[in-house]
């Protein structure tokens, strides 16, 4: 299969035209034609590796009726992914190498996304003891990042154990930093505003005191950490401590987290409500800020599809959680690319290179260079749309951007040199 | 266009130009304080000849429908002092939360209701008002002496009468009769209220 | 005024103190009458929708409702179609179907009266969401404030006790400064929330120290159980600390008024001696609350749908 993409700007560079041929790219330069290719016109278009999410939440099994790997791998392509990684809070829970294996053939079946299954820490999430983790790093699903998503692993001894055990996978574990004994009935974030609308707080501090404890773990062990969508400036702060003192440990943030703060729980709409809330300005700009520095190296959806009655009811009844994918981009362009925060290549870093790399996905968050995997999307940089929920390829609709506004838009997507989205449409 | 000729009128010869549009004086602040002799007098008179017991200004409520009906009741009483040296009791009933109008004009503060501490049962009550229009204060008013207590008699007492009835009631006792237009709008200013006394009529012909 | 009344704060001055003096007006209007009637809300439907038990509220809002003739439909969660499992959502929409022109509501979750507004059309009054507010029982307070002491401007008020589960505290804090009066909060500081520095009151942990400069002292209801939670270490300690007893209401000035918004712990928060003397309104609230409501009823509902 020969794809021939003309006139794209790699990086935001100089256009150029990219010929790809079984799923590599094969030459990139000016004027190229080649008989028998399909020809994909990239004028005015920015091409960036294809992005990869290291944290999303299809649903399947367990919760079919709100997303599955179908629906969600329609989604990712639509935002311009090529991989995501599947988180494990499903039912059963991903905590063993069966699991594992069905997501992951789910995936491949699908084929529009790389589906990368996400290990359970422990088993089913309960905190106590650890799941078969090597099962499933041995499993067809070469699962490599272990989580208890949804759940924080609080026991700071079977933290360590975790820490150190993975080390011998080439793993990491993916904590969901919130202390729960803190975190009692919480609803939003605890400050001014929750104390006005009565909603009982999520202090900063719950997620805090967890890093702080995590990194001096993985120092003390030697293993790899990695944070889970960050989301106060406290949290950023001692991450760039720890990496200062030559931590392993990496981070992410949600695009929710980089745009929406506390005031959006006004008027109590739990398409709001999400695990970390939202939290103030000041702690939005110290995310951008550690975005920008490299303190967070990548940003993550933490996709989180939910029903209806799930949401359209009372905000303590709400299940927290948005959706991502599909808005993640823009969103992304919207608070660090128009604000002269990131470049287009930092972005690539953001939401490409660096959760491949975590992620040790070899053939994704590539270079766009010769020899490499056609793993690619191209972006549309000066257009702009609101939000329509009908449009939204997820099975379901709590989407916090809905009617709003946002820059660039995913206009195709390339999964080993196929394309899953042509013009804004899935292929599948 | 020609005003109604429903009513005689009080005084002769002192029709409003509808034509002129503008604002013309009917009564000055002494017609006002004659007219308010007169009501207070006749008033004495109805009192007298209703009872048998020729007590009849013990008998007697006057209740005025706010804004401008309380001042005029307090000051018809202070008339009939003057006159009589006997003290008349004196009240006012607000008819807001009685409006058959709040649906569509929207509701608005509410006036104050004080009823004397003998009540009305059994006594003739003098409804007053500064204005006599469509007639539905009047009606409102009615309505709320209802729950209230039952007065032996209700009678009412009207500075102006502009015509314009949309229910069946009439006045006792009217300090003038004025045939108006619909469209225009007759302006009764009260001392208590407005610093001054005064009726005005403004306004032409029909829009 | 707004087409709803969810919290203190969609009162301005100006509503709020036409809500006052309507409520004064009724009050007088239908003082001494046999027939406590008035025709104003005639074939208006309000809907008492109570997902949390409140005798007390309930049976106000009822009187209020039906004494400005309105119809009125009593709806619990017990033994409901919401006990089988029938979400915010579809109630709102049942009640929409059946044409309710006016909803008090009072559930336990924060903001539910906010979202059930956006389902329906009619006016929605909260009568208590979670801890967040409930602003008939401000307005009843401000009116028993107002009858008692004259005036509320400047008036120093006193409020004691769980702050942070409160929604009777947060609704007198927004309402007592839109009518200018001097708010004091006096707990333990387990029992204040981590945003009361950016309310518009002062806060101590000392009641002995505020009380002799209070004009009046509302006593908030104390929950035993929170002992369990760690806010503070027993019933006992709490009621000496932070209990009204007689005492303390000895060294009140003498114009000072005790209020509380009931159900009371007596022993608890406040001593009995205390709640049954004359400084105390509690149960002259009971009465206000209704002329208070009617006054709401009324300004809501009583214009155009």
């Amino acid at each position: 299969m020969t794809v021939l993409l003309k006139n794209v700007r790699p990086y935001g560079e100089d256009a150029v035209d990219v010929l790809i041929k079984d799923g590599v790219i094969a030459s990139i330069g000016e004027s190229l034609s080649v008989s028998g290719a399909q020809v994909v016109d990239g004028t005015g278009l920015i091409a960036l590796p294809g992005l990869v999410d290291l944290h999303t939440h299809l649903r399947e099994p367990g919760r079919e009726d709100t997303e599955t790997v179908l629906t969600g791998s329609r989604a990712a392509a639509l935002g311009g992914y090529t991989a995501v990684h599947a988180m494990a809070n499903t039912d059963p829970v991903a905590d063993t190498a069966g699991v594992v294996e069905q997501v992951w053939r789910l995936g491949r079946d699908a084929g529009l996304v790389d589906v990368v299954p996400v290990g359970a820490v422990t088993v089913g999430l309960g905190g106590t003891q650890l799941a078969e983790l090597g099962a499933m790093a041995d499993s067809a699903a070469t699962v490599r990042v272990f989580s208890d998503d949804g759940h924080c692993v609080s026991d700071p001894a079977l933290m360590r154990r975790a820490l150190e055990y993975v080390k011998a996978l080439d793993g990491v574990v993916a904590q969901h930093a919130e202390e729960p004994r803190l975190t009692v009935g919480a609803q939003m974030h605890e400050g001014d505003r929750s104390a006005r609308l009565g909603l009982t707080g999520w202090p900063a501090v719950a997620e805090e005191a967890i890093i702080a404890r995590d990194v001096l773990l993985a120092e003390h062990v030697g293993a790899r950490l990695h944070v889970c969508h960050v989301s106060s400036a406290g949290s950023v702060e001692l991450i760039r401590w720890a990496k200062s003192r030559g931590v392993q440990v990496t981070a992410e943030v949600t695009p929710h987290h980089l745009l929406l703060t506390d005031a959006c729980a006004e008027g109590y709409d739990a398409t709001f409500k999400v695990n970390p809330p939202l939290r103030t300005a000041e702690d939005v700009a110290a995310l951008r800020a550690g975005l920008a520095d490299g303190t967070i190296d990548a940003v993550a959806t933490d996709h989180a599809p939910h029903a209806g009655e799930d949401k359209e009811c009372e905000w303590s009844a709400a299940r927290p959680g948005m959706l991502g994918l599909e808005q993640a981009l823009s969103v992304v362009v919207d608070t660090m690319v128009d604000t002269g925060l990131l470049t287009w290549r930092e972005v690539a870093m953001r939401m490409s290179v660096r959760p491949a790399q975590i992620g040790r996905l070899s053939h994704q968050g590539r270079p766009i260079a010769v020899g490499e995997p056609a793993n690619l999307v191209l972006l549309d940089p000066t257009a702009r749309a609101t939000v329509d929920p009908a449009a939204l390829a997820s099975k379901s609709r709590n989407s916090p951007y809905v009617g709003r506004e946002l820059p660039a838009r995913v206009v195709h997507t390339l999964l080993r040199g196929e394309l899953s989205v042509l013009d804004g449409k899935v292929q599948k | 266009m020609a005003p109604p000729s429903t009513l005689p009128t009080g005084v002769p010869g002192d029709l409003p130009d509808p034509a002129s549009g503008g604002v013309q004086q009917l009564l000055s602040a002494d017609d006002v304080t004659r007219v308010v002799d007169r009501i207070a007098h006749q008033l004495i008179e109805r009192a007298a000849s209703s009872t048998s017991s020729g007590d009849g200004l013990a008998d007697l409520v006057l209740i005025g429908i706010p804004t401008r009906g309380a001042p005029l009741a307090r000051r018809l009483a202070a008339r009939i002092q003057a006159f009589t040296g006997a003290w008349v009791d004196v009240g006012t009933v607000d008819i807001t939360l009685y409006r058959d109008d709040l649906r569509t004009r929207g509701v608005r503060a509410l006036e104050d209701t004080r009823l004397p501490d003998a009540g009305i049962d059994g006594r003739l009550v003098v409804l007053v008002d500064d204005v006599l229009f469509s007639g539905r204060s009047v009606r409102a008013a009615l309505d709320g002496l209802r729950d209230v207590g039952r007065p032996r008699a209700v009678q009412l007492a009207v500075l102006v009468d502009r015509g314009h009835r949309e229910l069946p009631i009439k006045a006792d006792f009217v300090g003038k009769n004025v045939p108006t237009a619909r469209s225009q709008q007759v302006k009764v200013r009260l001392v208590e209220v407005d610093g001054v006394d005064g009726v005005t009529i403004t306004g032409g012909a029909d829009q | 005024m707004k087409r709803h009344l969810l919290e203190a704060s969609d009162l301005d001055r100006a509503d709020a103190t036409l809500v006052l003096d309507t409520a004064a007006q009724i009050e007088s209007a239908l003082a001494g009458r046999e027939v406590k009637k008035l025709p104003t809300l005639r074939g208006r439907t309000v809907v008492n929708l109570f997902f949390e038990d409140s005798t007390r509220t309930r049976i106000s809002f009822e009187l209020a409702a039906k004494r400005l003739s309105a119809d009125v439909i009593n709806f619990s969660a017990k033994g409901s179609s919401v006990s089988k499992g029938e979400s915010l959502k579809d109630t709102a929409l049942t009640l929409e179907a059946m044409g309710a022109d006016g909803i008090v509501v009072r559930h336990g979750a924060s903001g539910a009266p906010h979202r059930l507004a956006t389902w329906v059309q009619g006016s929605v009054v909260n009568a208590g969401d979670g801890t967040h507010e409930h602003p008939t029982q401000a307005l009843l307070d401000a009116y028993t404030i107002r009858r008692r002491l004259g005036r509320l401007e400047g008036v120093t008020v006193v409020l004691t006790g769980d702050v942070l589960h409160s929604r009777v505290a947060r609704s007198n804090v927004w309402l007592l400064h839109t009518l200018g009066a001097e708010v004091t909060l006096v707990a333990p500081p387990t029992l204040l929330p981590v945003g009361v520095g950016s309310w518009p009151v002062s806060v101590s942990y000392d009641l002995d120290a505020v009380l002799p400069h209070a004009d009046v002292v509302m006593m908030l209801r104390v929950q035993a159980e929170r002992m369990n939670a760690s806010f503070f270490p027993s019933a006992r300690e709490y009621s000496r600390r932070y209990g009204l007893d007689p005492d303390r209401m000895a060294r009140m000035a003498d114009h000072a008024i005790v209020m509380h918004p009931g159900p009371m712990n007596r022993g608890m928060e406040i001593a009995a001696e205390v709640a049954d003397s004359p400084r105390s309104t509690i149960v002259e609230q009971v009465g206000n609350g209704v002329s208070v409501r009617m006054a709401v009823l009324y300004l809501l509902l009583g214009g155009p749908a």
